[in-house]
């Protein structure tokens, strides 16, 4: 982490103390966690004082953290039942090393400071989540959080106009949940008695080629690196 | 007296000027844009979704998809993003290599923008022109990777494989004679390298070719001067990137403020805009075609001198050598786990970003240390760049609509992804 990352770092935790949280990641890259309540106070601090100057909302990513963790296959005994046994039909299994399901990354960038940093907010435990929106700090939220909403049902309290953006007109559920299913629920066809087109659901057999598969790799522990 | 009242009208999204699949309602008075409302998604494909189903190399062609005029940019950004989770740093060569296609990426983009752009607002020559120097670009595309577009050629520690020592050639057939298969192979007939170079020595010219037919021109001063002004503070706050804030006149670009790969060693200049209007982000973008080809001609210069490895030598992550496979044991199973199984990345998120040719182009990766991303958000500069249309079409009028869409360098598949 080189010296401007360091003094951004204090100059946030000086300024946030505990109502915030601040992690580095890899790459020097800055995490503030902050509480849902106090998103928008945050977000305009951060926005406005000299020495934070976070004038422009980058990127807004939700995350959807239901099966963290979680591998289709075990490792250490493997199975006889070939390329099914990555197949998983049903919702899947809930991780339970993740109480709070969703996240919503916010990527904000100093022009003036030339920094970055990462604001997570995780919103309270509920269906459907909600979060206050940003719009009002910053007007590219506006798109992002449509985005959020169509594809993970995050409501966004004070969005001027929060309608789906992404998916079919009608779309039902959110796709990018990780209960989704991959294929999707319905298919669509041209119906030529009828002379429109139909919605049918999926019969796509739904298949995994390669399973999901957690290593522990000792080249990444640190404790262990040469 | 009649009754005037306003009404809405129905752009696309089977439109020639909505580029690829826009569907704009607008509401107009007489021939005045008062809102504009567009609905994207037509071309929404689930690509993250699908990234979180697949082993991390196996959606890198993926990426191809999304922007498809600037293809290995987006690519680039994925490649980054995996390489900072596993902490690896390609090899110099590999990094020259990356930089040279990303301006060869920028040229291509930024010719079937002008291309694009003229034909939508009456300059219908520009289109034939841009092609003619865009062919030569895929042809690079191709012989280094084997397809035109969707080259997969990025790979996390390097790139596929090294520059090719000859280029693919033109064939005789009935339509083109002896005579001119010759003038055409005549750059040909050197490596990859010499190609490139003798491109980068025409380019300059071609470039001055367009902005006699456009930059004084007075139809096309009419139709971009003062059309879609944006001021630098909103440019910031809308959180426009790339060619659409250096407009506003915003000296920002990723390559020299955040320098990733080499592009600290590059020489060259960031052109920056006045007024913040279409005219200024097309003259914007015409330097930037001249810069691209003087920082291509300084990666072919460092890749003649400098030849060397172009991938990490760790096969955890990079398959080994075809020949290696035949008598080594480790190599086989080494190169069957990684077209099988994949590489396990650590935990950890990461966003990272490059300068695309439309604007910052991001990734921010999630991993929870399986062999495939738990979450992948692509940051596309045309979603954000779109979000701004109702803003930057307010009170113009109709046929201006579709001088913004230009100007905005919008393509569906990125902003759909």
């Amino acid at each position: 982490m080189n010296k401007k990352t360091e003094r951004l770092a204090a100059r946030i935790n000086e300024r946030f103390g505990a109502a915030a949280e601040l992690l580095h990641g890899a790459g020097g890259e800055l995490t503030l966690i902050v509480r849902p309540a106090e998103l928008v106070e945050v977000a305009t601090v951060l926005r406005d004082e000299a020495g934070l100057e976070f004038a422009m909302l980058v990127d807004v990513a939700a995350v959807d953290y239901l099966t963290y963790g979680m591998d289709e296959w075990k490792t250490l005994k493997a199975t006889e039942s070939g390329f099914s046994r990555g197949v998983m039909r049903g919702s899947p299994p809930v991780s339970p090393d993740t109480p709070r399901r969703f996240a919503v990354a916010y990527h904000l960038m100093s022009i003036g400071l030339n920094q970055r940093l990462r604001v997570l907010c995780y919103p309270e435990p509920g269906d459907p989540p909600r979060l206050p929106s940003v719009t009002d700090v910053w007007p590219s939220a506006n798109w992002f959080e449509r985005e959020a909403f169509d594809l993970f049902g995050i409501l966004f309290d004070g969005h001027p106009d929060l309608r789906r953006i992404l998916t079919d007109y009608g779309f039902i559920g959110h796709p990018f949940r990780k209960d989704f299913p991959l294929s999707g629920q319905v298919e669509v066809r041209y119906d030529p008695e009828q002379q429109r087109v139909v919605y049918e659901p999926v019969d796509i057999e739904p298949r995994t080629l390669v399973p999901r598969v957690i290593r522990t790799d000792h080249r990444y522990d640190p404790a262990l690196k040469d | 007296m009649a009754e005037i009242r306003n009404f809405t009208m129905n752009f696309g999204p089977q439109h020639p000027a909505a580029h690829g699949v826009l569907r704009l309602v607008l509401e107009m008075e007489g021939e005045t844009i008062q809102k504009a409302d567009p609905h994207i998604g037509l071309l929404h494909r689930g690509t993250e979704k699908l990234a979180e189903s697949k082993p991390y190399n196996q959606s890198i062609g993926y990426m191809d998809r999304l922007d498809y005029t600037s293809m290995m940019c987006n690519e680039h950004a994925y490649v980054l993003a995996i390489e900072k989770l596993l902490g690896i740093v390609p090899p110099l060569r590999a990094q020259y290599i990356r930089v040279m296609f990303d301006e060869i990426t920028r040229i291509l983009n930024h010719l079937m923008w002008l291309g694009a752009h003229g034909l939508d607002i009456g300059a219908m020559t520009m289109f034939l022109y841009c092609f003619r120097e865009r062919e030569d670009l895929m042809d690079c595309y191709e012989a280094v990777s084997g397809t035109r577009m969707h080259a997969t050629y990025y790979r996390p520690g390097g790139v596929h494989r090294d520059l090719p020592l000859e280029m693919p050639k033109y064939e005789a057939s009935r339509f083109r004679s002896k005579k001119n298969i010759d003038r055409l192979n005549m750059a040909r007939s050197g490596s990859m390298l010499d190609f490139i170079e003798d491109f980068t020595d025409r380019f300059p010219a071609c470039v001055d070719e367009y902005e006699t037919l456009l930059t004084d021109n007075r139809i096309w001063k009419q139709r971009t001067v003062n059309i879609g002004v944006v001021s630098p503070e909103r440019a910031i706050a809308l959180g426009f990137t790339g060619p659409m804030l250096r407009g506003s006149g915003v000296a920002w670009d990723l390559r020299k403020k955040q320098p990733y790969e080499v592009y600290r060693e590059m020489d060259f200049d960031i052109p920056v805009g006045v007024n913040g209007d279409c005219y200024d982000r097309y003259l914007v973008r015409i330097e930037e075609l001249r810069q691209s080809n003087r920082i291509v001609r300084q990666c072919v210069k460092w890749l003649r001198e400098n030849p060397g490895a172009i991938s990490i030598d760790d096969h955890k992550i990079v398959p080994p050598r075809r020949v290696e496979m035949k008598d080594d044991m480790e190599s086989l199973i080494h190169h069957f786990k990684l077209y099988t199984e994949g590489y396990c990345v650590p935990e950890g998120e990461v966003y990272a970003a490059i300068e695309g040719p439309k604007g910052e182009f991001g990734c921010y990766m999630v991993s929870d240390g399986a062999n495939k991303p738990y979450r992948v958000k692509l940051r596309a500069p045309g979603f954000v760049h779109m979000s701004a249309l109702d803003e930057m079409v307010r009170g113009h009028m109709l046929a201006d609509v579709v001088a913004v869409i230009g100007t905005i360098d919008v393509v569906f598949g990125e902003v759909d992804r």
